[in-house]
């Protein structure tokens, strides 16, 4: 079974849609960018701090009920959402300053029992803020360490233009993903960032596979030009990027739908970072090593030039 | 052509049989157990083990098994059953062991014998407690100079020089009334400690006295380390099977309670601190101020006098030594504890002079419906000891047992108190969670790898199928490896191992495009096949290497449930390299090799 052609031909890097993709992409960007300014993210207590229940009742949840109930207690700033079934309540607290968790758990589990309630206290997470701000930057670090090593091993297995271009990619990814949770102002987690970092070595495995098959058809392929020997590369690996990501995101769907509601912010990222990473790879990692002028003669040896000796002292 | 040598094929064969042996614990469940382990640390004894067997079955309770597992008892019982023997083993043991419920695995014995065991749940998965504290290190190395700044007054005055010793902000100034003095007073101080730095003061008449950076990271790795010892034995008191307690980083412990509920028996374990007394006992017992103070463990009650000799916070050192065979704790008191001490001894040789062990913990209680912190103080006797000589700084304490030896040093060693520590995050994960979220893991797992071999069996055919195979073998070889390896699967790790069914095929279609091609091209089907092998590897080489970067820096910056995705990330990467390249290829050399072949079924 085929799912395309045997041979395509479709003109991915041509003048015209390279620059429309190269547009693309840029929009995909700032459209990001400008999200995360002015929306900025939905962390979650992994980076505030704070509190953080998850309960299941016997019955349906009144979730009006316990926001007042809660406000009346003196938990004005409490954020109550329905979580998976409607039997669970989540709850959410700015950080309680120097009070003990004990003490607020048990306050919090006598609000929501209040009526004579049963309530099973499924999660109970309490994280102080300098925690948050650490993970945070070691998030952030992570990210920026995986991608300096990344430049420096396609540096090393290529050259410095497709480790621009894998970069430029994963980067593209990176912030898209992110993007994408600012906009929709989805739970922003530490298994988002676990989330964005695998992202990363998918993409990143995507477009490896397309420079591994444009390196050889720079040597096959004689007399043609960068651009039609690039876009020859991408097509033969049509099929492959296709079918990997289609394997990846029937797992991911099925982690989606079947694995909870503790790990969908973890899934989704996967799912918007899996699409975006194969539409990088296809278009901006390559065209963006061709605008950089990557060429056959990049991946050849260099001579070495008997005269530069000559010149030296 | 593509026949793979003998010694290759039974390397496959052998490989994949060990994997499935070390996966093989997993498929059997666990069930309800009571853990009993001396509380000092001393291997179960088959006989002892036959007793806890009798104990449980005179309660009307009979184990389905019992076995000794690092030196720990285990005995196994069905749900209903273990409130029965856990109540009729702590009633009967609790005083010398620690009996605790837990679940153990329903391991036939042939497998528990080979010493295989199942993969270790996180907290997500089984439920607990998790508590991040955080060690106030400028309190522990504040106490330290606090104690250097007693220890240099007592010297000088004892060496009748004159002086002020003032402690500010980690400095220690020493004012003196003239040069020769401070000389003096350098020499007495160097001579107390001879890594201090000292450093004159611009008068002349002053020292400034620091501690070494080596001096103070040793301080705060002595904090931690007392903090955990002390942490590690008042968990054990809680009776949790398998507790946790671990440093991580620089200046912060983590403890990991599985199964506990109720995060507020830890409150009580961390505001607790341990310091030490010595008393003469009171003969007549009716001396003004005497006191009757209880005996810890077989150590009899007795009444000691009012007069402190001396107390923990004159400790400047302790450590655990052998005195005639017998486990004991040497002591090194500062000058005005050796002084007491030296009187003490002179005026009652042949006396007894007794060991008291304060801790004090913290409680919260209600009182008239409000609610109080009350401190609780428990005093105990932990020896007495006949003065058979005269003596002063240097001493030992005996009477104890191996362990508590060993901690009371490590306790004593850095001042009486622990360091204080901080809760910095708390999660409590209740047990329906942690069911709930095997069940969907174990759901989205087999979901995404049905629909994944289905799709490759009809898109690659009887080449799909042997992709599956490999696919298969690879999930069998991460459970392996997370067995062998004990690591604790997480529920991001079992999104870890999701994604690696996904990807995991990559290889193998990597692989079988290029067969594709290459048959496109007009070669012959075997050649085809090596071919695709061939040629294919450096794709799969590189692109399981970027990912297993981005593992890797993800499991080094990642702290808990990130590192559980990334362990089983960089497992699936590594294994699915072996299935997929290796793997599936000696099985399409054994099916396709060494034959003419008209067509492949790729």
């Amino acid at each position: 079974m085929r799912l395309i052609k045997e041979k395509t031909h479709i003109d991915f890097l041509g003048p015209k849609r390279r620059k429309i993709a190269l547009s693309l992409s840029l929009l995909f960007v700032i459209v990001s960018f400008a999200s995360i300014a002015t929306r900025g993210l939905n962390f979650g207590i992994d980076f505030t701090g704070g509190v953080l229940l998850e309960v299941g009742y016997s019955q349906a949840a009144d979730i009006e009920g316990i926001r007042d109930n809660l406000a009346a207690a003196g938990f004005d700033d409490a954020q109550v959402l329905q979580f998976g079934e409607d039997t669970d309540v989540l709850v959410r607290l700015p950080p309680q300053g120097d009070a003990q968790p004990s003490e607020i758990r048990r306050q919090l589990q006598t609000v929501l029992e209040s009526g004579g309630k049963t309530v099973d206290l499924r999660r109970v997470e309490f994280v102080s803020p300098q925690v948050g701000e650490e993970l945070a930057e070691q998030g952030s670090l992570a990210m920026i360490f995986a991608m300096l090593m990344i430049f420096a091993y396609v540096m090393f297995r290529f050259q410095w233009k497709f480790a621009a271009g894998a970069v430029t990619a994963l980067a593209h990814d990176v912030i898209v993903t992110v993007g994408f949770f600012s906009i929709f102002q989805l739970p922003f987690d530490l298994t988002v960032v676990a989330a964005v970092l695998a992202v990363i070595g998918y993409s990143l495995n995507d477009t490896v596979v397309a420079f591994d098959r444009i390196r050889e058809n720079f040597f096959k392929l004689r007399g043609v030009s960068t651009e039609e020997s690039m876009n020859t590369s991408i097509n033969e690996m049509l099929a492959r990027t296709l079918i990997t990501g289609m394997t990846t995101l029937l797992v991911l769907v099925a982690l989606l739908t079947l694995g909870g509601e503790s790990i969908a912010p973890f899934s989704i990222a996967l799912i918007v970072g899996i699409i975006v990473g194969t539409y990088s790879s296809v278009y901006t990692a390559s065209a963006t090593a061709l605008l950089l002028g990557v060429d056959a003669q990049d991946l050849l040896e260099p001579v070495k030039d008997p005269s530069l000796i000559d010149d030296l002292p | 052509m593509n026949k793979f040598p003998a010694w290759l094929n039974i390397l496959v064969l052998v490989i994949a049989v060990t994997g499935i042996l070390l996966a093989l614990p997993n498929i059997y469940g666990s069930s309800p157990a009571v853990q009993l382990a001396e509380k000092n640390g001393i291997p179960v004894s088959e006989e002892k083990l036959a007793e806890f067997v009798r104990v449980v079955e005179d309660s009307g309770v009979v184990a389905e098994a019992s076995y000794i597992k690092d030196g720990r008892a285990v005995l196994r019982f069905s749900a209903n059953d273990q409130g029965t023997a856990l109540d009729a083993l702590r009633d009967n043991f609790a005083k010398e062991y620690g009996v605790a419920p837990t679940l153990a695995p329903k391991l036939p014995t042939w497998l528990r014998n080979l010493g295989l065991n199942p993969m270790s749940l996180g907290l997500d998965l089984r439920g607990g407690v998790y508590v991040l504290l955080e060690v106030d290190m400028d309190t522990a190395v504040e106490a330290r100079m606090s104690s250097y700044q007693q220890d240099f007054e007592d010297r000088l005055r004892e060496a009748r020089i004159r002086q002020r010793v003032d402690l500010d902000n980690g400095v220690i100034t020493v004012r003196l009334t003239s040069e020769e003095n401070t000389i003096a007073a350098r020499e007495i101080i160097r001579k107390s400690d001879p890594d201090i730095i000292i450093t004159d003061g611009a008068d002349g008449r002053s020292l400034q006295v620091r501690m070494t950076d080596a001096q103070i990271k040793a301080r705060e790795d002595l904090a931690i380390e007392q903090n955990i010892t002390t942490l590690r034995n008042r968990v054990d008191e809680l009776g949790v099977a398998e507790p946790l307690v671990q440093r991580q980083g620089s200046n912060r412990i983590v403890v990991q309670l599985p199964g506990v509920q109720d995060p507020t028996a830890l409150d009580k374990i961390l505001t607790a601190t341990a310091t030490l007394e010595f008393r003469m006992l009171d003969q007549s017992g009716d001396e003004p101020g005497s006191r009757r103070y209880p005996g810890r463990g077989d150590e009899p009650a007795a009444i000691l006098k009012r007069k402190v000799i001396a107390s923990g916070d004159q400790i400047i050192d302790a450590g655990f030594v052998f005195v005639e065979g017998q486990p004991a704790v040497s002591i090194k008191l500062d000058a005005a504890g050796g002084e007491s001490m030296l009187v003490t001894t002179q005026n009652n040789l042949q006396k007894l002079m007794c060991t008291v062990f304060i801790e004090t913990s913290r409680e919260t209680v209600m009182r008239n419906g409000v609610e109080q912190q009350r401190t609780i103080k428990v005093e105990e006797i932990i020896n007495c000891a006949t003065i058979r000589g005269v003596f002063k700084n240097n001493f030992q304490i005996t009477g104890l047992t191996q362990v508590e030896a060993r901690d009371l040093a490590l306790l004593l060693r850095a001042g009486a108190l622990a360091a204080p520590v901080y809760k910095i995050d708390e999660r409590t994960i209740g047990p329906s969670l942690g069911q709930d979220n095997i069940d969907k893991g174990a759901m989205a797992i087999s979901v995404g790898f049905l629909g994944v071999i289905l799709f490759m069996a009809v898109y690659y055919r009887w080449f799909g199928m042997i992709a599956n195979v490999a696919l298969f073998s690879n999930l069998v070889f991460i459970v392996a490896l997370l067995s062998l390896l004990q690591a604790s699967l997480t529920l991001p790790g079992i999104a870890g191992i999701v994604l690696t069914v996904g990807m995991a095929v990559d290889a193998n279609v990597l692989i079988f495009e290029r067969i594709r091609e290459e048959i496109a091209a007009g070669q012959p089907p075997q050649a085809a096949i090596n071919l695709g092998y061939e040629k294919a590897l450096s794709s799969i080489a590189d692109a399981n290497i970027t990912t297993l970067i981005a593992a890797v820096v993800l499991f080094a910056f990642g702290t808990g449930a990130v590192k559980g995705f990334a362990i089983t990330l960089s497992l699936g990467i590594m294994t699915s390299m072996f299935t997929a390249i290796i793997g599936t290829r000696a099985i399409v050399n054994l099916v396709f090799g060494g034959r003419r072949l008209e067509s492949l079924p790729v």
